[in-house]
């Protein structure tokens, strides 16, 4: 027990943005429980007499006139609807966020990767919890929503319309959808969150925390602050923090104010319909998915609707499950990792991201397509033509992009070892000559910068054994190992011991040259043998 | 200003005497037989001539609008036969009444859409124009302010039409306008117009003439007392509180997204830093201490 109090976690800045998802799911439990109070999970219809004047007398189902009564007639109820909403949207935006933290420094790595998958799913299944909670108030924009659910269920062939009658215990709107969305919203879907929740965090208690590489930090040891007092007390602290945000959210942004939405009811729609922005990235395949249908044997295919709405977030979704098994299938890397890297330290894991997430943003934004158009005076048509090109062009370009940026910022890291950091200083040599003055890293950055390993690409097992017999799956290693080599191409090796110890007696033999000019260092590369004096381009040590 | 504040005392003190009520009165007076000498004359012109208003009309029309609808208001057409400038018979006053009052025409450059801008025309050129537009073949006049406003109803029929005009304004405005008439994208490059502000005579005008892309709303579609119920909505729901707090321009989710991940992740990543960065500096303390 006491060992466990004591529990050591490292300090970091991006190993709090978990936390911020775990904390707003706290949020959501306070407030959730709050508005089960008085919502009514019925479609039964009734007339509203509550005290929003301009909506007395319309008739609408139980749900739409519980969700009126909890923002006009309960005390604190609007707040309260208002910071669950917003907490909502925190949730997921800050499970995005710590994926991309985990994924970017690979902490997915062996032994986490069941923790990822965890994570994923938590993902997953926060994106239905909110779609379904989204969906209760039954107003115009969450009929709406539902209404578009039960087109892309119908989309899907064969089964498509048994399923969205089973869903719908009937022909759609019927009666029974928002009683069964409210039982898997408050019970369901919390339960299994509720259990992953602790799975992940017993995971990474029984993992321990990964940490930066640094001195005195290695692959045996976590380094950090011990659970009580000092973690506690800062991981309590932020909760705090998050409850008040979201508070402060929720008393002065307005979200989702049902009251100007009116009743849902099938024949009408409102221009900005838009799904809450976690499902906005497939609304906006929606919008710029061409308008393919095939008939077939009397039944049409809408490739319109199934593609961009049941494929492909299917797709995209195993791809954000598979990605630390691809990379270690291709890397061949199976070993145990505890501490970190940097993103430039892993190019192509880097850009893979940065291509996963262009292709995402670009989706988002063609889902906001008609906000675009009116806010910044643009063609809504043009966009959608722009985006149909853009979400396959603009991945590639941001993954070159962003692999080129990582290998210079190792280059640059390098450099900065064996040459030291730049200075500012400019000095003029008796020769007329200008150079900057470098200076050495501090040891410890030294150390930080050239402790990570040297990555080796996978190689193929020869393609035939000692006896002549060909290797199994000799293909599709080979493949791997071609794979394996384009993921380190350009990879840049940190410094070794030998080229530091060069590059400092480099350093020393330059500053006893530099005895001469005045006390202060100068260049010491012409002198060195391997440059030509004449014209060179100076450079410092 | 001393002085002006004495005289304002002055003035305040005296509000409440038998004599200040008299004063008023005269004031009052006078200053309506000014006005009456300044202006009536030229009404009784106006009003006594209904041609010599047409007259002016089209001198106006032949200046401003005549290049683009015809000087007969035929319309043109351009070399590859498309509309240049609509015909204008039939339109009515209440289309001109609307289009140049609120400053979309005359038009500054042809375009997908008519901005709104400021008003070039005075009440009575566009009154002018109108009754010369009028003059080239029967169409929908200016509302009177009767049509459009709810003010004589008791406050019980008002919140009644304010209840009726919100139903009628979400079947059949919402799905361009916005579910709070903040406005939307249309097809190429249009859109329909934000409705927060626009007075509500131009609002029934744009009802009964379909300007732009708008649907026409004739008064079999969608009677006058029904137009005067959606004006009532809007009109009550500009001066309602934002209950929920700022509105975000009401644009829905999109702008909620947007807040979420500005504001919020962006706020809470800052106290993630901040929370971090502070146990640095207290193990230096610590160190020092020791």
């Amino acid at each position: 027990m006491k060992k466990n109090l004591r529990k050591v976690f490292p300090d970091h800045w991006s190993f709090m943005l978990g936390e911020i998802a775990l904390w707003s799911f706290v949020v959501l439990l306070l407030t959730g429980v709050f508005l089960t109070l008085w919502y009514d999970p019925s479609m039964a219809e009734t007339e509203y007499t509550g005290s929003y004047a301009p909506l007395r007398g319309i008739e609408m189902s139980q749900g739409m006139a519980s969700t009126l009564h909890i923002s006009f007639d309960v005390r604190g109820g609007l707040l309260m609807r208002q910071m669950h909403h917003w907490a909502a949207m925190l949730f997921i935006a800050a499970m995005m966020v710590h994926l991309l933290r985990v994924y970017f420094t690979g902490a997915f790595r062996k032994p986490r990767e069941l923790n990822w998958v965890i994570g994923s799913l938590l993902l997953l299944l926060g994106t239905l919890e909110g779609f379904t909670g989204y969906s209760l108030p039954d107003d115009l924009l969450s009929g709406t929503g539902i209404r578009a659910a039960d087109g892309f269920v119908k989309s899907i062939p064969v089964v498509g319309t048994y399923v969205s009658f089973f869903l719908f215990g009937g022909e759609f709107p019927g009666d029974s959808i928002i009683p069964r969305l409210y039982i898997i919203h408050v019970l369901l879907i919390p339960g299994i969150l509720l259990g992953l929740i602790a799975a992940h965090m017993l995971l990474l208690v029984y993992h321990k925390h990964t940490q930066w590489p640094g001195p005195g930090r290695t692959e045996e040891n976590v380094v950090g602050f011990p659970m009580l007092p000092v973690y506690a007390a800062k991981a309590g602290g932020f909760f705090f923090v998050v409850f008040g945000v979201t508070a402060i959210m929720g008393g002065l942004l307005t979200i989702n104010p049902i009251w100007r939405y009116g009743p849902y009811d099938p024949t009408k729609v409102t221009a900005g319909s838009q799904p809450d922005w976690y499902m906005g990235w497939p609304d906006g395949a929606l919008r710029i998915m061409p308008g393919i249908e095939t008939e077939l044997f009397g039944y049409t295919l809408s490739w319109n609707v199934l593609i961009p709405i049941i494929i492909l977030p299917g797709l995209m979704f195993t791809i954000l499950l598979m990605l630390p098994f691809i990379e270690n299938w291709i890397t061949g890397d199976k070993r145990d990792h505890h501490l970190l890297e940097r993103p430039r330290d892993a190019p192509t894991r880097t850009a893979l991201m940065v291509a996963l997430m262009t292709f995402y943003g670009l989706m988002w934004a063609a889902g906001g397509n008609d906000i675009i158009a009116i806010r910044f005076d643009l063609s809504i048509n043009q966009i959608t033509y722009f985006m149909r090109a853009a979400v396959f062009i603009g991945p590639v370009i941001a993954f070159i992009i962003a692999r080129r940026w990582c290998i210079s910022l190792q280059r640059k890291d390098r450099e900065d070892v064996l040459h030291g950091y730049e200075t500012g200083i400019i000095m003029r040599s008796p020769e007329g000559g200008f150079s900057e003055r470098h200076a050495p890293l501090p040891q410890e950055s030294v150390y930080t910068l050239t402790s990570r390993e040297d990555t080796k690409a996978y190689a193929a097992l020869p393609a035939t054994d000692a006896n002549g017999v060909d290797a199994p799956n000799g293909r599709i290693d080979r493949v791997r190992a071609k794979l394996s080599q384009a993921w380190f191409a350009h990879d840049v090796a940190p410094a070794t011991r030998e080229e530091l110890d060069e590059a400092h007696h480099h350093a020393e033999h330059a500053h006893e040259l530099q005895g001469a000019l005045d006390g202060r260092s100068a260049d010491g590369h012409q002198y060195d043998g391997k440059h030509a004096v004449e014209g060179d381009h100076l450079r410092n040590d | 200003m001393r002085l002006l504040n004495r005289t304002a005392g002055r003035l305040s003190r005296h509000r409440r005497r038998p004599v200040a009520g008299l004063l008023v009165l005269l004031l009052g007076l006078f200053a309506t037989g000014t006005f009456y000498a300044a202006f009536a004359p030229a009404q009784a012109e106006t009003t006594a001539s209904d041609a010599a208003q047409v007259e002016e009309g089209r001198e106006l029309f032949l200046i401003g609008c005549a290049f683009c609808h015809g000087t007969n208001g035929e319309g043109v057409l351009t070399e590859s036969g498309t509309q240049y400038g609509p015909a204008l018979a039939g339109v009515g006053a209440a289309a001109v009444d609307f289009q140049v009052g609120t400053g979309r025409m005359p038009l500054v450059q042809p375009g997908q859409q008519a901005p709104r801008k400021p008003v070039i025309y005075s009440q009575d050129e566009i009154d002018a124009l109108g009754a010369f537009v009028a003059s080239l073949g029967p169409g929908p006049a200016v509302p009177e302010e009767s049509e459009y406003s709810v003010e004589g109803l008791s406050a019980e029929e008002q919140e009644e039409a304010v209840v009726r005009g919100g139903e009628i304004f979400r079947t059949n405005c919402t799905a361009c306008h916005n579910f709070d008439g903040a406005g939307g994208a249309m097809p190429r490059g249009g859109y329909a117009p934000s409705l927060k502000g626009v007075e509500p005579k131009y609002i029934y005008e744009a009802l009964l003439t379909g300007p732009q892309s708008m649907p026409t709303f004739s008064n079999g579609n969608l009677t006058p007392e029904d137009k005067a119920d959606v004006i009532a909505y809007l009109q009550e729901s500009e001066e309602q509180p934002t209950y929920g707090g700022f509105g975000l321009g009401s644009m829905g989710p999109v702008a909620e997204g947007l807040f979420a991940w500005v504001v919020g992740i962006g706020g809470l990543v800052g106290f993630a830093i901040w929370i971090a960065a502070h146990s640095t500096r207290s193990l230096k303390q610590k160190g020092t201490t020791e």
